[in-house]
């Protein structure tokens, strides 16, 4: 375990330093110090076992496991971790939670806790004392894990997403950098066209980055599958409106996008074939691991969404919440294990191993190095704060979350952007599936 | 308890009476029943229980993780007047159509190749099922990459050639997606057809053909009066199986489209593991996949009676 702290301490260098983080034997010394006095003491012998998403960046996972590992020897607690990748985690979580046997804690995607309110351990407690301690939640993580007033999980951090551009490109399109408006965006993406840098955003079954370009598009006109009592209102002039948006956008993009998944995109922009597009922090991430994509590392930066007519952030990032089963013998354990991982001698390291991939919800970690130590990362920070939950403005749950994983608003715009259906048909077909997953 | 079991045990071998357990643990009629016993048990555990839990749930609401309640025919009424389920019928119908008429038709051209004396006989054989050993999902991401709407060799070689000026569209476009996956699954699914049919071509005579050679057939009439007429049977079970497995496809789809562009190469299977289990929706599922069983139970029925007529088996007017 000392060889793997020393490791992170080097590789994290001066990040790390400049977070005050701590290491090794002093961040053991922490972690006691903090089983003394936290409000949730582990039972007697516990034991968790913590179930989470598959790692994207090595250094992410091992910054959770030094942590993990603290963990256990402040508290005598036993945690065994395993991991499912994003598509398994939440048939495995909903059979757990129904059949009563699993892990005591799922580490998952979008609205989890809220696929079965009655089977998770209430967290209102461990929300408040991280909210008060670090500065409050931000908006949409609070209203994707609560009910009413009750806490159903801990939003742990976002995986954000942004438009990823090679700045020459854009340079030489004629613009000192991303619009902050839908028309002029346009603009730019045709500029991009003549020139022979072409922008491209999946129009495939791609449920990271189709469902999170897509839903800007549409909320950023104002239009929305269902309202805020989960009646279906997608048959919109709104809609309309951010149909005919996109299908311009559409126009412009490099051939193929109607079968990109979610990978295509970083495949294409690493190989300098695309210069415009939507993605997470793993494309500058891979090139700048990679000696051999340094130029392209360096020509290459993040933009913030530009805002819609709707005027202001319509995004959609994936929010990671962690939850506790009922039917845990150790709930005591399990929230001391959620406050411990989120607190700032644990996060602070974790965030900078995530390297940009995670975005905190609490607001205290606003000051992380990690936002700052690489300006290309900057914008990242802001994925949790900018976000809608992925219901939209309706209610969290089963069937926002069943009509991501359907795909229904992305169907609707690639059936009009593709050519396959017109406004009208592409929207009666949405429509048809949201009153589907809607039914009473 | 100890003292019934022993008071039984002791009675047992006094009394004279033969019980009707002992007459079927000996009765030679159940000999039969006794030995099917295991491979029954195991036919209703793994295969009738999941289906009839399968076609059961189609008509209930369940979820993932949790029962759901009886809706009667809810799932098929919203699956009646659903577009994208009825553009996944058409998928899986024309996947199912074009790839076995291809299948059958190269299979068998392969297979009657095979059967000529060919220098290095067993080695070509043997490679012609490649395809058929690669793991499908490999095979599906090689075919990914080849149709890759930026990377594909194909549209490479076509532009380093000249002959295009731009990337063929293979995957985003729904024809040529349609066109791309029915191409994979033709060529994962020939060697299986091939040399299924050259185990049938071997088993036919040779003195047939040598007769007929004397009698001034040529290749064609051979081919014609011969060796189809005494395929017959094999053709009828290999092409049942080829239609089966095509139809159930699930694999290839899955890796090279998901079933894009827009639910253009979206078969029912796919699609109904899209509801079922990324949706959460397993009342629908289901229906969908129970939505397959009439066509599968139609493939499987024109190979039985086809295999009941002596027209078939043998080749022969009489029925």
């Amino acid at each position: 375990m000392y060889d793997f702290t020393r490791r992170t301490l080097i590789k994290g260098g001066t990040a790390i330093a400049a977070a005050g983080a701590l290491t090794g034997p002093a961040l053991l010394e922490w972690a006691k110090a903090w089983a003394q006095t936290a409000p949730w003491k582990p039972e007697k012998d516990a034991k968790l076992t913590v179930m989470r998403w598959k790692r994207f960046v090595p250094a992410e996972d091992e910054a959770f496991m030094t942590m993990v590992d603290a963990f256990k020897k402040a508290n005598g607690v036993d945690v065994n971790v395993f991991s499912e990748s994003f598509e398994d985690l939440q048939p495995k979580a909903s059979v757990s939670a129904n059949t009563g046997q699993g892990p005591d804690l799922a580490w998952g995607l979008h609205s989890l806790p809220q696929l079965f309110p009655d089977k998770v351990v209430d967290l209102t407690d461990v929300a408040d004392y991280l909210g008060k301690k670090y500065g409050g939640w931000t908006s949409a993580a609070q209203a994707t894990c609560t009910q009413g007033n009750k806490w159903l999980g801990i939003p742990v951090a976002t995986v954000g997403g942004y438009l990823n551009y090679r700045i020459s490109a854009v340079q030489k399109a004629g613009f000192k950098e991303i619009p902050k408006d839908f028309p002029g965006f346009l603009e730019l993406c045709k500029a991009l066209k003549t020139n022979n840098t072409p922008s491209g955003f999946a129009l495939g079954h791609a449920s990271g980055d189709a469902n999170a370009w897509l839903h800007w598009i549409l909320w950023g006109h104002g239009a929305y599958l269902v309202d805020k009592d989960d009646k279906v209102i997608i048959n919109s002039p709104e809609t309309v409106k951010a149909l005919e948006y996109c299908k311009a956008l559409s126009d412009t993009f490099v051939s193929g996008t109607g079968s990109w998944n979610d990978s295509s995109n970083n495949k294409a922009f690493l190989s300098g074939e695309l210069y415009l597009t939507n993605n997470g922090i793993s494309i500058y991430v891979a090139a700048k691991g990679d000696p051999s994509k340094k130029e392209i590392a360096e020509d290459m930066d993040h933009a913030l969404y530009p805002i819609g007519p709707v005027g202001k952030p319509s995004e959609l990032q994936l929010c990671v919440p962690i939850l506790a089963f009922k039917y845990s013998k150790y709930p005591n354990a399990a929230k001391a294990f959620i406050a411990f991982m989120l607190e700032k001698p644990n996060f602070d390291p974790w965030l900078i191993g995530s390297k940009g991939y995670l975005t905190h919800c609490l607001n205290a970690y606003d000051a992380n190095p990690v936002w700052t130590s690489d300006p290309k990362n900057t914008v990242f920070g802001q994925a949790s704060k900018r976000s809608l939950p992925a219901s939209g403005i309706g209610h969290p749950g089963e069937r926002a979350a069943a009509a991501i994983a359907d795909f229904l608003v992305v169907d609707m715009f690639a059936n009009y952007c593709l050519g396959r259906e017109d406004a009208k048909g592409a929207m009666a077909i949405c429509e048809r599936q949201a009153k589907r997953l809607y039914r009473a | 308890m100890t003292d019934l079991a022993l008071q039984r045990a002791s009675l047992k071998p006094t009394s004279h009476e033969i019980t009707i357990w002992e007459r079927l643990k000996v009765n030679r009629d159940w000999l039969g029943f006794w030995f099917m016993l295991p491979t029954g048990a195991f036919l209703i555990f793994f295969l009738a229980y999941p289906l009839g839990l399968g076609v059961w749930m189609s008509f209930t609401d369940a979820r993932i993780g949790r029962s759901g309640v009886f809706i009667g025919l809810e799932n098929y009424e919203w699956l009646g007047d659903d577009s994208i389920f009825w553009l996944s019928v058409f998928n899986t119908l024309l996947y199912t159509f074009v790839a076995s008429i291809f299948k059958f038709a190269i299979g068998l051209y392969l297979a009657i190749l095979l059967n000529e004396n060919l220098p290095f006989k067993a080695m070509i054989r043997a490679m012609v099922l490649i395809p058929f050993i690669v793991p499908t999902v490999l095979s599906a991401l090689a075919f990914w990459w080849i149709f890759d709407s930026q990377f594909s060799i194909i549209s490479w070689s076509l532009r380093q050639i000249g002959l295009i000026d731009h990337n063929i569209n293979f995957l985003g476009d729904a024809n040529w997606a349609r066109f791309s996956v029915i191409f994979a699954n033709i060529w994962r699914g020939i060697p299986f057809v091939a040399i299924t049919l050259l185990a049938g071509l071997q088993t036919v005579s040779p003195s047939l053909y040598e007769a007929a050679t004397i009698d001034g057939a040529s290749r064609w009439q051979m081919f014609r009066s011969i060796t189809f007429p005494l395929l017959t049977p094999i053709i009828a079970v290999v092409m049942t199986f080829s239609v089966l497995f095509t139809f159930t496809d699930f694999q290839l789809i899955w890796a090279m489209t998901r079933g894009g562009p827009v639910n253009a190469t979206h078969l029912m299977a796919t699609l109904s593991y899209q509801r079922a289990i990324l949706s959460g929706f397993l009342g629908e599922g289901a229906a969908i996949s129970t939505a397959m069983i009439p066509f599968l139970l139609a493939a499987i029925m024109v190979s039985w009676f086809g295999l009941q007529r002596r027209k078939w088996q043998q080749g022969e007017s009489n029925d």
